[in-house]
């Protein structure tokens, strides 16, 4: 009797603790469901499958297996490719990155002072990985920017501290791709910023300046812009004055970028609900202080993914400056292989130079994914 | 009954209007919104602005904190005219808080950052004191355990609650709120509305867009009905529910009982 009426005080019996149903997991069960359902998906699983080992056995073979490393020299002192024009088509020559790789980072930079520009490479990669850190979002942040870039400067140019000289028309390679996308994006991205609030500005004359500005430089190719900075720009000026061509082509990147990067800051400011701004006004914060403290705050972690994606996309781009003469990393590896006896290897180059690009674009891709997931993670309203 | 009147001994009639609105007249595009609103509100005075929905409640009060513009007629508070002129607005808005229907809190700031957001950046306030503040509101309010949470993981009712502290933390003289239970599932109603009657018992001028007439009942001083962007009616609590003029009220009031 007692335990009737303890029961019923419980939950009818049916009900009590079942487990949630068992799901097949791991990947002999994923496969099974996924790829050997039935015999047609059966087949095509095999068919796939051989092709993909095929290819991946043919490519390890010419990558790895029957690659050529290095090569030997000639009498006269320059290295003999007869090895890997004989390999050609089986393996690989990367003997020409072993020969070529200081040209292909550094471009003509003088030999002798190589080790400024790996520095500064390093440098740069230290401040993206500082900046990266939440723990460093502090305003001393700006300084440390402004240091390290000051610095870059120092040992690209020298002439001071005993460092000998080197003009910019020497400067080449990695160093090239990362200063005009460093300083690209960040000039650019404040700018962006700007914009985008002076687009929806209640101000008709600042509205009307940015959105002429968006539309001017989103209706144009990068190319050229590029070329009006380096061929027409210089027109412009007073004789005898004359602007460094890789600043012309940073300002023109910098322009492009801004315009584009507005547009999606843009897009995080509207699609905030009304009613953040309204609370923000209602509180007393004055315009600034509510962009800064409120709208930006979330508008930006809104519109992460596109904004790494146009990222991404512009340190790509800085690639088109070889149309105006820059030397920067892909120029670089083009140059590699004019030499009469490394033509024909542009395929191992150019797989080297993609391993370059993707391994900082990747890198952004991995770090956005991350801060996305961390901002969000308490977004659920 | 008592409760009542101890609550509306507050009102200090000899002392100068917090807000008054004299002819108001607002419009959207061609939409007539506001007509003729004429109100005073003592200071200490708890009013309940109630009508259909439409009507420009919200309309009217967020004119009163400038969240919208009126086109006509004068709106003074705190002795300060609402005007084009920055410094006033900013006047005002440091002493009117309001709590909106769909609370507006700031989603990627804790509770507390919330609360101490505006006496740090407005009434430049230093960071322990304003932390101390907020802490002291949030245990008016019944959560001061939820302070390092996001608004996020509270319910609605606690959110709500939070927006009350918020709007307190920075110590205004009026309070407005928009309708501050509608969005609530009715188990949550009550604990914002005891907030609310807590706030009340403190001598805090309030208007209130609300159509829970036991609350209006138990601390309204006044109860002002609108319809068509008109003051249509408006007295002590009693005589509006009970002793209804217009057509327009008994209707309205024969609507909102039907529907409770
Ligand atoms: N921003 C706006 N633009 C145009 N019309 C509006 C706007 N806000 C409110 N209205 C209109 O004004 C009228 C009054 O609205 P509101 O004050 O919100 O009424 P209530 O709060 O009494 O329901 C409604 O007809 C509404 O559609
Ligand atoms: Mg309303």
């Amino acid at each position: 009797m007692s335990i009737t009426a303890e029961n019923a005080a419980k939950l009818p019996a049916d009900a009590i603790a079942r487990t949630a149903p068992r799901r097949l997991i791991g990947p002999l069960a994923w496969s099974r469901e996924n790829m050997f359902a039935n015999w047609w998906s059966t087949a095509i699983t095999l068919a796939l499958g051989y092709l993909l080992i095929r290819y991946a056995v043919s490519f390890v073979d010419w990558a790895f297996v029957n690659a050529i490393w290095t090569v030997p020299q000639t009498a006269a002192g320059l290295p003999d490719t007869t090895a890997c024009r004989e390999a050609k088509g089986s393996g690989a020559c990367w003997a020409v990155i072993t020969e070529k790789h200081r040209f292909i980072l550094f471009g003509t930079y003088p030999f002798d002072e190589h080790w400024r520009p790996l520095l500064v490479c390093l440098l740069f990669i230290g401040l993206y990985v500082v900046s990266a850190m939440k723990r460093f979002w502090r305003w001393e942040l700006a300084l440390i920017w402004a240091a390290v870039l000051t610095l870059i400067g120092v040992l690209m140019w020298g002439g001071v501290l005993g460092l000998s000289f080197v003009p910019q028309d020497r400067w080449g390679g990695l160093p090239i791709t990362l200063i005009l996308s460093t300083f690209g994006l960040a000039f650019a991205f404040p700018l962006a910023i700007l914009v985008a609030l002076g687009r929806r500005s209640k101000l008709p004359a600042i509205k009307a300046i940015c959105v002429l500005y968006v539309e001017l430089i989103r209706g144009v190719p990068l190319i050229s812009l590029l070329f009006m900075a380096s061929v027409m720009f210089p027109l412009f000026l007073p004789e005898g004055m004359n602007i460094d061509k890789l600043l012309r082509a940073q300002v023109a990147i910098i322009l492009f970028a801004g315009a584009y990067l507005a547009e999606v800051v843009r897009a995080g400011l509207q699609a905030l609900p009304k009613g953040q701004y309204e609370a923000a006004d209602a509180l007393g914060l004055s315009y600034w202080k509510k962009t800064g403290l409120i709208i930006l705050p979330q508008a930006l972690r809104l519109v992460i993914p596109p904004l790494v994606n146009t990222f991404i996309g512009f340190f790509k781009d800085t690639s088109l400056v070889l149309i105006i003469g820059i030397f920067d990393l892909l120029t670089a590896g083009k140059t590699a292989i004019i030499e009469p006896m490394w033509q024909g290897f542009g395929v191992e180059v150019y797989i080297t130079l993609a391993l370059i690009y993707f391994m900082f674009c990747f890198a952004m891709s991995k770090y956005s994914a991350g801060l996305e997931r961390e901002f969000n993670a308490h977004r659920n309203r | 009954m008592s409760a009542a009147e101890t609550l509306s001994s507050a009102v200090r009639a000899d002392a100068p209007p917090a807000i008054s609105l004299q002819k108001v007249n607002k419009w959207f595009g061609s939409l007539h919104v506001l007509r003729d609103v004429t109100l005073d509100v003592a200071l200490g005075e708890r009013v309940v602005v109630c009508g259909p929905s439409g009507s420009g409640k919200s309309t009217l009060i967020r004119c009163i904190n400038r969240l919208e513009e009126h086109q006509e007629g004068r709106i003074v508070v705190d002795g300060i005219e609402l005007s084009d002129d920055l410094k006033a607005l900013d006047a005002i808005r440091r002493e009117v808080g309001m709590v909106f229907q769909s609370f507006n809190l700031f989603p990627h700031l804790t509770i507390l950052e919330n609360c101490t957001l505006a006496p740090i950046w407005v009434r430049k306030m230093p960071k322990r004191q304003a932390e101390e503040l907020a802490m002291e509101y949030l245990t008016r309010v019944r959560i001061p355990e939820q302070a390092a949470k996001y608004p996020g993981q509270l319910s609605g009712g606690q959110q709500q609650r939070v927006a009350i502290a918020r709007a307190l933390c920075m110590q205004p003289k009026i309070m407005l709120f928009d309708e501050p239970t509608s969005a609530l599932d009715p188990e949550m109603i009550k604990e914002v509305l005891d907030t609310m009657v807590m706030l009340a018992g403190t001598g805090m001028t309030m208007i209130c867009v609300t159509h829970e007439m036991g609350f209006a009942r138990q601390v309204a001083d006044r109860v002002v009905f609108m319809d068509r962007g008109e003051i249509v009616e408006q007295g002590v609590p009693q005589a509006i529910f009970e002793n209804p003029q217009t057509d327009r009220l008994q209707l309205f009031l024969s609507q909102i009982l039907r529907g409770h």
